[in-house]
């Protein structure tokens, strides 16, 4: 399976390599490289490269290119999904994932690795029984371990490893019992030029916070389980359960954790919060065009839209722009011909407007097509497809725990085309 | 966090711990100030590298030979630093390897990782580590033992592989679960080491193939795939196995064992796409064009077609991994479906793949392309997520164009009007190369649809005008083959591109437009002697790709219109004639000698014109995936459209079905854990698993004491030997073939029998203790019905009806509970009587069958009718559920010393386990003292019994008593339970032996569906009786009651007056028990039981006998 794993910078220094097998060269990576090159743009690397006598497999995250090799056929979603979890591990372990953390943090890295893969094939990948064998570097820790000399690696087999269920920890012990779950639905959207709605969904996700003593035995119960129209699971639920009563019924992991990710199907006609109106206009004659957009609440249920902010990649031929904001802060990058502007909460009794003009690159042409517009909101306490939650239960301990439910909408992928 | 959380609340500690950081921190400095300034000069100047590699290895060198554990695990962290960076560290490894044997545990690994990097360049000195590894795979601590194998095997040095081998052996009859798995993956390595010992690794696969853990699952099947994929024997045994493990298996497992069962599955079975063929092939009609399928087409023989219920099987036990949060499985699973599951079923995994789309750009990429190829072929199954495939400006272009692939083929007549709204969009996209492919989509979509044709072919003429060249240039040439497709009357669109030619530089759009202007030179004849007048002049300034088309535009012109354009050919043939192309030389001198007739030429040039103006077929444009369905879905040659290294065919469907019975397994040995997992609904498999493996480790953790007491004298002496390594390994390989043999002889499968047996010794003398009569007929049945549990349940297709049931049965329950509170008080004080009629009815009922709640002293039965009077109509609108009060004695207040105990069954579905019957157990304190820590001791179950028990009560005050509830899987048997029931002080033997109504959970269905299910199960199934009924128990309300009393049995609305029917399903393998009272004239009525499990009917039916024939 995966024969080594290469991490590479954006300026392209392969700064960690390690191998399962006998040891493979770096200069396999060359072949990445030339792909790299081809591909211009990060992001349009492609995820499989065959070579000679290997193939590349990458994914980019935190501007780090995770290069696994390997040497025979595999599933490639197996490897990718894999790097994925090998990124967010390290996320888990440090808080973030960066050149720099990697590096310092190189030792136990290794480690980590080292038990996440044997031979190739991954040994442990759920977050908590590494965190058992190779404790996270912590300053408390590390200071201990000077004094003490006491290391971060466990000498015993974590109890989860061998357990049907892994992701949690025995023994655990808290003074506050706590249980939160945050519902967060994201719309992803594409506006046509008229404003009328192309395609809308809503996607969403459960993510849990749950600080439980002992072996607490949950089960969260929906007003509306119908809403939700593809799902799918942490491995702590209970499928058949959900199956015949549509009930989440699991043993939650210690910690942090995604319950569930749902699909809300695309039938429900989807509440689209805002609105957009535009009016970007290139003149061939002049080397000056027109921009204005206004961002308006739409359906939001009697909430307010917070955290809006609005960017655009603007065609090639815009020197400059000067505009005016009715509020918020805006900026345009020349080079990268991005515009984006912070527009904060919206009032709905002032709305707020960006107007000014464009420069043009004189003698070219005007674009074909006027920008596209994407937008970011945040909705509190709504969850714009109205799922609710009825109840959380716990059984298989005595105490009361702490419960709390929030809801949020977000938006996802919400294009304006202009 | 919880780090920061603690600093934050005491500011005091923290103030204290930065304090004593620094103080570390300057204590660390002063211990080794040089390698901070000599890394950083290493970074920096890479030209003394070497020397500086040379001081820091001597100070490396000296640090791993300090005896300070602190300074070598410094020098061992800088070491896997440099590892890291792929700096070059193996000459430290005489000085790394000494530590191997570091008590320091972190050491140690340290010193693995770096040896697994070396150990090939410096196989003598790795020899040297040999003996400490072997000593380790003794260790008492699995982990240990684990890593040990792990780096042991790690170490790719020839001269170890018969030790290699002997631990593996060895390895794979662990206790630990866990270092069975890393044995699986030490095949692996043995192998690629050396491919000789195949046989052998075939040997350990087959042995841990049969292993029933579900972590050494995926690892062995991975070692089968890599090692001999080609020994598909050795699967058959394990199918079922690997089929009901699935759900439980690690996720990375369940990848490969459900692609091996994929390839297995196409060996084994017969397509299940023959008999839906004809139904889809109107909707579906290029798909059938495969050979194969015409194959079977042709032969047809009109046989039904069933699906081997094992094919089955594994189409259903995959089906809830499609929720999988794991890209990877879900694809897997998808592929599944669509290589082996019936065309009809395939589109349910459709929608998981669309939920992929959200995910990263390189699962959306490697998804994007796999429904691509789908889509080619089924249409149908991802049309109604059209939208989803709907481009955005952010999407790298890589995602863009796998989504327009899939927005092409999903094209047809009713969604073509919104695509091509669509995209005019995309054609606009500053993304040209995107564009470019938007206008290709465009003429295929124009091609496969013949009612959008003219309008695609308006809105490519449209793009001409466009100002990016490159959208020009593609539709040019998207066009040019449309126009081949029908040339009819498209005049004007050529004289507009003949315009073109001035102004568009692209080779190959040029290129298009000569060619078409020469072929359809005599509809444009004004034209066309102009435009190559026009390319005889800049002839020599054009691309090899256009002059090529300016000599084919010459020479068709040449043929047609010679009379203008005869000289100008001739010039063009000269000019090429000399060109630097030896292409176009060559292409030159074959139209001259083919055109131009002159005394060589031959016949050939008669044919000339109809050479080169023939009527050639329109190109055909296709998808760039159409032929990527060759290789299996998800897999890299997929990806690459290659066949990549190790890449194993997927095989055609067999014309006739190997034999199927192959698969069954040992009725004995395998056959009881088998009805077991078939039977037990997903969902609760868990916490099922959960327990039967805490078992598992608690033996493991057993014998693991029990060995330490002998390995920690090895340990002495091994310490004593520590120098002369050679002693070592002699010894080491002594103790291997020791422990070789000890393990044979526990080996599980013996326990297992042994402790069968026990058991159902156990059974027989506790029910001669009850009944002394008929012991032998008792003990008989008991046995037939394990092995009747074992042979029926080869399908369980109740699993998604019951799970319907269970959720009616728990809308009942919420309602039964309120009215349990009362009774319950009641009927624990009416027990002495009934207890004493259970004596009297005894001899009539069953030996094997103990009390029976249902039989009341009438009195009771009196107290209870106004009970049930009000719950009568109850049962006939919804719930089909009475609760009976009865309670049984579990211990007697005067052999417990006060503590008395009495169960009763709630009936409700119990919380602990689907499989479980719940059982409420009241304990109550008769003394004038405090009881203190009550709670269940030591537990002996037959096997296959799970018992869940209630949390300990801390104390019982004096005439107080509690309910608590127990949940006891009775694997649908009348066996008894017994556990100790344990005080403070204490402890007392009791047995909860439950009723045969209790082992059945009432189930709701029409009057249509029981008499299909009856008829499903007659024969063996059915057991019946004629029974003479008291008189008062003929009317409807009052049989209904007495039936439901004594056995938890649901009510059927029946059509007829005289006859009456109950449904349930057994608690633990959920097989159905349909039971059927029809009443006759003369009192008399005839019983009827069908169900899988007789045994159970035939008790149920002697206990319901009883009920209805007595007042």
């Amino acid at each position: 399976m995966i024969h080594s794993l290469f991490l590479i910078n954006s300026s392209g220094d392969i700064f960690l390599e390690k191998h399962w097998k006998s040891v493979v060269s770096r200069s396999v990576c060359d072949y990445f490289f030339e792909a790299q090159e081809r591909a211009t743009e990060a992001e349009n690397v492609p995820p499989v490269i065959p070579t000679p006598h290997h193939y590349l497999l990458n994914v980019y995250r935190h501007k780090i290119f995770f290069v696994a090799v390997i040497q025979t056929e595999v599933p490639p979603l197996f490897v990718i999904e894999f790097l994925h979890r090998v990124v967010d591990t390290f996320q888990d372990y440090f808080g973030v994932c960066s050149e720099v953390v990697i590096k310092d943090n190189v030792v136990v890295v290794y480690e980590v690795l080292e038990e996440m893969l044997d031979n190739g094939f991954p040994l442990a990948t759920e977050s908590n029984i590494l965190k058992e064998l190779i404790k996270p570097p912590t300053i408390l820790r590390t200071v201990v371990n000077t004094i003490t000399g006491s290391t971060n690696v466990g000498d015993q087999l974590p109890t989860g490893q061998l357990s049907v269920v892994p992701w949690r920890r025995t023994g655990v012990k808290y003074t506050n019992n706590e249980a939160y779950f945050d519902v967060i639905e994201e719309i992803d959207a594409i506006i046509d030029k008229s404003g009328s709605t192309i395609t809308a969904e809503i996607q969403g996700v459960i993510d849990a916070c749950v600080k439980l003593t002992g072996m607490p035995d949950l089960t969260l119960s929906f007003m509306n389980p119908r809403l939700l129209d593809d799902v799918s699971f942490h491995p702590c639920v209970r499928f058949k359960r959900w199956e015949s009563e549509r009930i989440l019924s699991f043993i939650p992991p210690d910690g942090n954790f995604r319950l569930l990710s749902y699909h809300v199907s695309a039938q429900n006609l989807v509440a689209i919060p805002v609105y957009v109106k535009h009016n970007i206009s290139f003149r061939d004659s002049s080397s000056l065009g027109r921009f204005e957009i206004t961002v308006g609440p739409k359906q939001t249920m009697g909430k307010t839209v917070e955290g809006v902010m609005v960017t655009s990649q603007m065609p090639k031929g815009v020197l400059n722009m000067s505009l005016t904001p009715s509020q918020g802060m805006h900026t345009f990058d020349p080079v990268t011909k991005l515009l984006s502007w912070d527009v904060g909460k919206i009032n709905p009794q002032k709305l707020p407007s960006l107007k000014g003009t464009m420069s043009l690159q004189a003698g070219t042409s005007k674009p074909d097509e006027n920008p596209t517009i994407n937008l970011q909101f945040k909705i509190q306490q709504l969850a714009i497809s109205g799922l609710k939650v009825n109840r959380l239960d716990m059984y298989g301990e005595k105490y009361k725990p702490f419960k709390g439910i929030k809801y949020m909408t977000k938006a996802g992928k919400f294009q304006v085309r202009t | 966090m919880e780090q920061g959380s603690l600093l934050a609340k005491i500011s005091e500690a923290s103030c204290n711990i930065r304090s004593v950081l620094e103080m570390a921190g300057s204590l660390q400095v002063t211990l080794k100030p040089e390698p901070s300034v000599e890394e950083r000069e290493l970074a920096n100047a890479a030209a003394d590298q070497y020397e500086q590699n040379l001081t820091v290895n001597e100070d490396l060198k000296q640090m791993l030979e300090s005896n300070k554990d602190s300074a070598k695990l410094d020098a061992m962290k800088r070491i896997v630093g440099m590892i890291a960076k792929g700096k070059n560290a193996s000459e430290l490894f005489p000085a790394v390897v000494k530590n191997v044997a570091s008590k320091n545990i972190e050491i140690k690994k340290l010193v693995y990782v770096y040896l697994m990097r070396y150990a090939e360049e410096q196989q003598d000195l790795a020899l040297l580590s040999i003996s400490t590894f072997q000593r380790a795979l003794k260790d008492p601590n699995q982990l240990i033992r684990a890593s040990a194998l792990r780096v042991l095997s790690s170490i790719r040095v020839p001269i170890i592989v018969p030790i290699m081998m002997l631990a593996i052996k060895e390895a794979s009859a662990d206790l630990s679960p866990y270092v069975r798995k890393n044995a699986a993956h030490a095949i692996q390595k043995l192998y690629s080491l050396d491919p000789e010992q195949k046989e052998m690794l075939i040997e350990v696969i087959e042995k841990l193939l049969k292993d029933k853990s579900t972590l050494v699952a995926g690892s062995v099947v991975m070692a089968f795939e890599e090692v001999c994929p080609d020994r598909i024997d050795l699967i058959h045994k394990n199918y079922r196995k690997l089929c009901n493990l699935l759900v439980d298996v690690e996720e990375w497992g369940q990848v490969v064992i459900i692609h091996m069962l994929t390839r297995y599955a196409r060996t084994q079975f017969v397509s299940p796409w023959k008999e839906d063929g004809v139904l889809e092939e109107d909707n579906e009609k290029d798909f059938y064009e495969s050979d194969e399928e015409q194959k079977e087409k042709d032969q047809k023989v009109k046989k039904p077609y069933a699906m081997d219920p094992d094919h089955r099987l594994l189409i259903r036990n995959t089906k809830p991994l499609l929720q999988s949060r794991n890209a990877a499985v879900v694809m897997a699973v998808a592929q599944l479906y669509w290589h082996l599951a019936p065309k009809s079923e395939a589109g349910i995994v459709s929608k998981s793949l669309v939920r992929l789309l959200r995910s990263n750009r390189e699962v959306q990429y490697i998804v994007l392309q796999n429904i691509a190829t789908m889509s080619i072929q089924r249409k149908g199954m991802f049309e109604p997520y059209l939208k989803s495939f709907y481009v955005r400006s952010t999407d790298p272009t890589m995602i863009k164009t796998s989504k327009l692939e899939i927005l092409t083929n999903l094209a047809n007549e009713a969604n073509i009007s919104t695509l091509l709204r669509e995209f005019q969009t995309y054609v606009k996209s500053q993304d040209k190369q995107f564009a470019a492919a938007t206008i290709q989509a465009i003429g295929r979509c124009a091609t496969n649809i013949s009612e959008v044709t003219d309008t695609c072919l308006n809105g490519l003429v449209c793009l001409l005008s466009n100002r990016d060249e490159i959208v020009v240039a593609e539709s040019v040439v998207v066009i040019k083959k449309l126009l081949q497709t029908q040339p009819a009357h498209h005049g004007e669109i050529i004289k507009h591109m003949a315009k073109l030619l001035d102004t568009i530089t692209v080779p190959v759009a040029r290129a298009s437009i000569l060619w078409l202007i020469g072929e359809y030179c005599e509809r444009v004849p004004k034209i066309a002697p102009d435009v190559l007048r026009k390319m005889a002049k800049s002839f020599t300034n054009e691309d090899d790709l256009v002059k090529l088309q300016i000599l084919n535009l010459g020479a068709k012109l040449y043929l047609t219109n010679s009379k203008q354009t005869k000289l100008l050919t001739q010039y063009i043939l000269n000019l090429g004639k000399y060109d630097q192309s030896y292409d176009i030389r060559d292409r030159t001198r074959f139209i001259r000698q083919l055109i131009v007739p002159n005394e060589k030429s031959g016949a050939l040039s008669k044919y000339a014109k109809k050479i080169f103006l023939a009527q050639k077929p329109a190109p055909l444009l296709e998808s760039p995936f159409k032929d990527r369905d060759r290789f299996q879905l998800g897999t890299l040659s997929h990806t690459l459209n290659t066949k990549a290294i190790g890449y194993l065919e997927l095989s055609n469907w067999p014309e006739v079905a190997p034999d199927p019975s192959v698969r069954n397994v040992e009725v004995i040995e395998l056959g009881k854990e088998w009805s077991v997992a078939l039977g037990k609904a997903k969902k609760e498999k868990p916490t099922e698993k959960f327990y039967s493996d805490s078992e598992e480790e608690e033996s493991a953790s057993t014998t693991d004491t029990e060995s330490e007491s002998t390995s920690e004298s090895e340990k002495e002496k091994n310490g004593k030997e520590e120098g002369s390594s050679m002693e070592n390994s002699e010894s080491s390989s002594e103790e291997l073939s020791d422990s070789e043999s000890e393990s044979k002889e526990g080996s599980a499968k013996k326990k297992f029998k042994t402790t069968e047996e026990s058991d159902s010794d156990d059974t027989e003398k506790k029910t001669k203790m009850i009944s002394k009569k008929r012991e032998s007929s008792g003990s008989s049945d008991s046995e037939s019905s394990s092995t009747e549990e074992s042979s029926s349940d080869s399908e369980s297709e109740s699993d998604s009806e019951s799970d319907a049931e269970s959720r009616k049965h728990k809308n009942a329950i919420a309602s039964k509970r309120k009215q349990m509170a009362v009774p319950e008080k009641k009927a624990s004080s009416k027990q002495d009587v009934s207890l004493l009629d259970l004596d009297d009815f005894n001899p009539v009922s069953t030996p094997v069958a103990v009390p029976t709640p249902a039989i009341l002293s009438p009195s009771l039965v009196a107290d209870l009718e106004g009970l049930s009077l009000s719950r009568s109509s109850v049962i006939d609108v919804s719930s089909p559920i009475f609760v009976p009060m009865k309670t049984h004695e579990l211990l007697h207040r005067m052999s417990g010393k006060g503590l008395a105990a009495h169960y009763h069954f709630s009936r409700q579905p119990c919380i602990y386990g689907n499989q479980m019957v719940s059982v409420q157990v009241t304990l109550t304190n008769t003394t004038d003292q405090k009881l203190e820590n009550i709670h269940v001791g030591e537990r002996k179950l037959p096997a296959g019994m799970k018992m869940h028990v209630f949390n300990p009560i801390e104390f019982l005050e004096p005439e107080e008593s509690i309910t608590v509830s127990m949940g006891i899987d009775f694997c649908d048997s009348t066996q008894t339970a017994s556990f100790q029931l344990c005080t403070k002080e204490d402890h007392f033997n009791v047995n909860i032996q439950p009723p045969v109504g209790e082992l059945l959970l009432p189930v709701t269905m029409s009057e249509k569906d029981f008499k299909t299910e009856q008829g499903m199960l007659t024969g063996m199934n059915e057991t019946s009786t004629t029974i003479t009924v008291a008189p008062q128990n003929s009317t409807r309300l009052v049989l209904l009651e007495k039936v439901v009393k004594a056995a938890n049995l649901g009510v059927v609305p029946s059509g007829q007056d005289n006859i009456h029917r109950f449904s349930a399903k057994t608690v633990h393998s959920g097989s159905l028990m349909l039971v059927t009272v029809e009443l006759k004239e003369g009192s008399t009525a005839q019983l009827i039981i069908n169900t899988e499990k007789t045994v159970i009917g035939s008790i149920l039916l002697r206990e319901l006998k009883p009920v209805l024939s007595q007042g």
